[in-house]
């Protein structure tokens, strides 16, 4: 999803060094040929030749991946804090899924939408009333986030809205695989509930490299849990991308 | 992030051996659900850490793999796949719908070229069914960007809909897209090929009750396929589920939810065997499988036998091989659940989005639920067996509905039924005739209806704050329309037995 007219690229203060090392994908770094991009011929898959059979012990377990991602991305800003069990339809209402992702006017609009679908026991609105972006970088939330329908469309009103980061307890496997496909948001994990622990309209600091977040209105750090595999591709800017970055896929011209 | 161990596992079954059943009914006290022993904490959804696998003492050289695993392993071209590996995966049949088709060819066209052909044009279903009845001028519009895709692509299976008027006037559409691509044949067991069946719906696991690979992937990951024919997955560890006695389908995917959790399964795979499922129909195990995303799971799987088969048989004359779990094949955790204790049940509103299982109630204590409608329909309960079951409970009662009951058939073939198949038990009369006297609405255009809500004038939207018994899939906060509307989930029965007392009832007070 990486139109030209489009930003997709992580919402940072500081950009990330190249991985060095082969992260989420492990398969990227073995001569796979995927078909081409080229204008007039028909997208074929070659078979890879020399594929290597992966060993349970080449898995790179999240946990003791700090050497995968040398992402030193920062964040800044409020928080808008949430519960737990945040499904799709309450990040972006499914009246609003006539709208395509990749028209960058839809895509804005989609954006106005985010999180909509909250019940009214949430006081503060994400999206300020005659605004189209919200002043909130960061989401926090509990369990589950991101959990229900597939649709891709919830990272995307997210990233759309102005949103960097989301923290979260754990995520539901979909929302968490689209918010690295497309790049839009940084899904990141929590030790703990920092749901329970910062308020809406906390000022908050993501350190990727230290990987904590510091909350300034109450003084107090937490330890975040490190991206990992997904982050190399998050910080290329999704799958695509990650893809040509690797030379999975060629570039366009 | 707390680890689980996939290889050390002895069978984990979290109630007591001894006790049939998973829970005890006291007649006086309030149904409580026991909490599964493991801790209620859901774990991280990333892949698990994997220690090293130790090497079979058998001295066999291939370690035993789970169905799912095998799947996997085969479409990767591997001779052995682990729990929480990736792997570069072929796919059998990418399916996509008028809500994210759009999106999808966006994306492929952006990345690979403005001109640039799909990988394959018949191994892609496009099926527009979400938003189609509807004058929605955007939704209306994305079934003609399907069109125009499909055209360029000559793409083979698009089950096209241009006269929304009359949804018989189009011979090619089908209708809701889990239960269209099983009628029409593109579900079959794995091993030589339509064993990944992916698609960009959450409930495409609903397929995994053919014994294939079936999950539900996003609009970028769909654009990444049609251009690859490939895309990454993780392996995911096997959840066995042990089930035996008789149950109705939509009850038992809704206690296996209650029970562990709706993110329980997040990143694993819920095989289901035993004699309750032998004895499911494929309807039945498309039910089961299809709630499987509730519980936060990757994919589903019914392994393959003579139902499969049966019904496979006037679909499709494709060649297919079932695939089993090995023997020795490890699963992350096995339970079992003597099934002929369970009673009929109902997700009380905001069950998937509160956890709490508080909201998983017996129907028999919700009696005095007052209830303003009544929804069949939905890849999860519209479908042709779901509506003999509520025909079941009106002919047994011969009366009429005391609230507006919606029916929304599946696909057109469904709807087709509904006026031609004669229910059992009934001296000929067929669904539409029972339903009719009971005073039920006439059956609507087959689509998704109401179940995720849709535009404002999708037949059946919930657009007061109004209490319904539904028999579809999920019931967050504005799930049907309506931000304070309360959304019972049930089974056809107890959905047709709730309609008939307008409060919410279980269906034993009606089929003994």
């Amino acid at each position: 999803m990486a139109a030209s007219s489009l930003s997709f690229s992580p919402k940072t203060i500081t950009s990330s060094p190249r991985p060095k090392t082969n992260p989420f994908i492990n398969h990227f770094s073995h001569s796979l040929q995927f078909p081409i991009a080229s204008s007039t011929s028909r997208a074929i898959f070659t078979s890879p030749t020399t594929s290597i059979v992966p060993r349970a012990s080449s898995v790179i377990s999240r946990a003791t991946n700090d050497a995968a991602s040398t992402n030193t991305n920062t964040f800044h800003g409020l928080c808008y804090v949430v519960g737990d069990n945040i499904d799709t339809d309450q990040i972006i209402p499914a009246e609003y899924l006539t709208l395509v992702p990749s028209k960058p006017e839809e895509y804005e609009k989609l954006g106005t939408y985010a999180l909509i679908g909250l019940p009214s026991t949430y006081t503060t609105r994400f999206i300020d009333e005659n605004e189209t972006k919200t002043k909130y970088k960061i989401v926090i939330g509990g369990d589950n986030f991101g959990c229900g329908s597939s649709r891709e469309h919830a990272p995307v009103a997210l990233g759309a809205a102005g949103v960097a980061a989301v923290v979260a307890e754990s995520y539901a496997r979909i929302f968490f695989r689209n918010s690295v496909a497309t790049g839009e948001i940084y899904p990141l994990e929590s030790e703990g509930r920092l749901c329970e622990e910062c308020r809406t309209g906390d000022v908050v600091t993501i350190e990727m490299a230290e990987s904590r977040l510091i909350n300034h209105s109450t003084g107090k750090e937490y330890k975040l849990k490190p991206i990992g595999d997904a982050g190399p591709v998050i910080d290329a800017g999704g799958i695509f991308a990650y893809a040509r970055q690797t030379g999975m896929i060629p570039s366009q011209n | 992030m707390a680890s689980f161990s996939v290889f050390s596992t002895p069978t984990s079954s979290f109630f007591n051996k001894k006790d049939p059943g998973w829970f005890r009914f006291s007649s006086t006290s309030q149904l409580s659900v026991h909490k599964c022993k493991n801790s209620k904490k859901i774990v991280s959804v990333m892949a698990p850490q994997q220690s090293e696998r130790r090497p079979a003492t058998t001295g066999s050289v291939k370690t035993a793999m789970t169905l799912t695993e095998k799947i996997l392993a085969r479409a990767s071209e591997k001779p052995q796949l682990f729990p929480g590996e990736n792997a570069w995966v072929s796919v059998d049949i990418l399916m996509t719908h008028d809500i994210c088709g759009p999106g999808s060819f966006g994306i492929f066209k952006k990345e690979f070229g403005a001109n640039a052909k799909v990988w394959d044009r018949e191994k892609i279903v496009i099926i527009p069914e979400h938003y189609i009845f509807t004058s929605d001028e955007r939704a209306n519009r994305n079934v003609g960007i399907l069109r125009d895709f499909c055209t360029e692509q000559n793409i083979k299976y698009f089950y096209d809909i241009t006269d929304v008027g009359n949804f018989r006037a189009n011979p090619d559409y089908k209708g809701v897209c889990h239960v269209a691509l099983a009628q029409e044949g593109h579900c079959r067991p794995g091993e030589c090929s339509h064993q990944v069946l992916l698609g960009t719906d959450s409930h495409t696991c609903t397929a995994g009750a053919f014994g294939q690979f079936a999950t539900g992937i996003g609009i970028t990951d769909a654009g990444f396929l049609l251009g690859t024919g490939k895309t990454l997955l993780k392996v995911p560890p096997t959840l066995r589920f042990v089930l035996d006695g008789e149950m109705p389908d939509k009850d038992l995917i809704l206690q296996i939810i209650g029970e562990i959790s709706v993110a329980g399964a997040t990143y694993k795979s819920m095989e289901f065997t035993g004699t309750t499922v032998e004895s499911l129909s494929m309807e039945e195990r498309m039910t089961l499988c299809n709630m499987v995303i509730e519980a936060g799971g990757k994919n589903g799987v019914v392994p393959a036998d003579t139902t499969t088969f049966n019904y496979l048989e006037d679909k499709t004359s494709l060649p297919y091989e079932p695939v089993y779990s090995d023997e020795q094949a490890r699963f992350l955790s096995e339970y079992r659940c003597d099934v002929s204790k369970l009673e009929p049940l109902v997700a009380k509103m905001y069950f998937c989005s509160l956890n709490s299982p508080d909201n998983l109630a017996l129907a028999r204590e919700c009696k005095d639920v007052k209830i303003d409608r009544v929804y069949i329909g939905s890849c999860t309960g519209g479908k042709t067996e779901d509506f003999l079951a509520a025909a079941r409970v009106f002919l047994a009662s011969g009366k009429r509905v005391k609230v507006p009951t919606f029916l929304v058939p599946a696909t057109q073939k469904v709807w087709m039924g509904l006026y031609t198949l004669p229910v059992p038990g009934s001296g000929g009369k067929t669904c539409s005739q029972i339903f009719e006297e009971a005073g039920c609405d006439t059956p609507a255009s087959p689509s998704c209806g109401a179940c995720m809500g849709g535009p404002l004038d999708t037949y059946a939207h919930l657009n007061e704050p109004k209490v319904c018994v539904s028999t579809t899939n999920r019931n967050f906060p504005g799930r049907m329309g309506h931000k304070e509307g309360q959304i019972y989930l049930a089974s056809p029965y107890t959905a047709a037995a709730s309609a008939l007392t307008g409060y919410v009832t279980d269906p034993r007070e009606f089929l003994r």
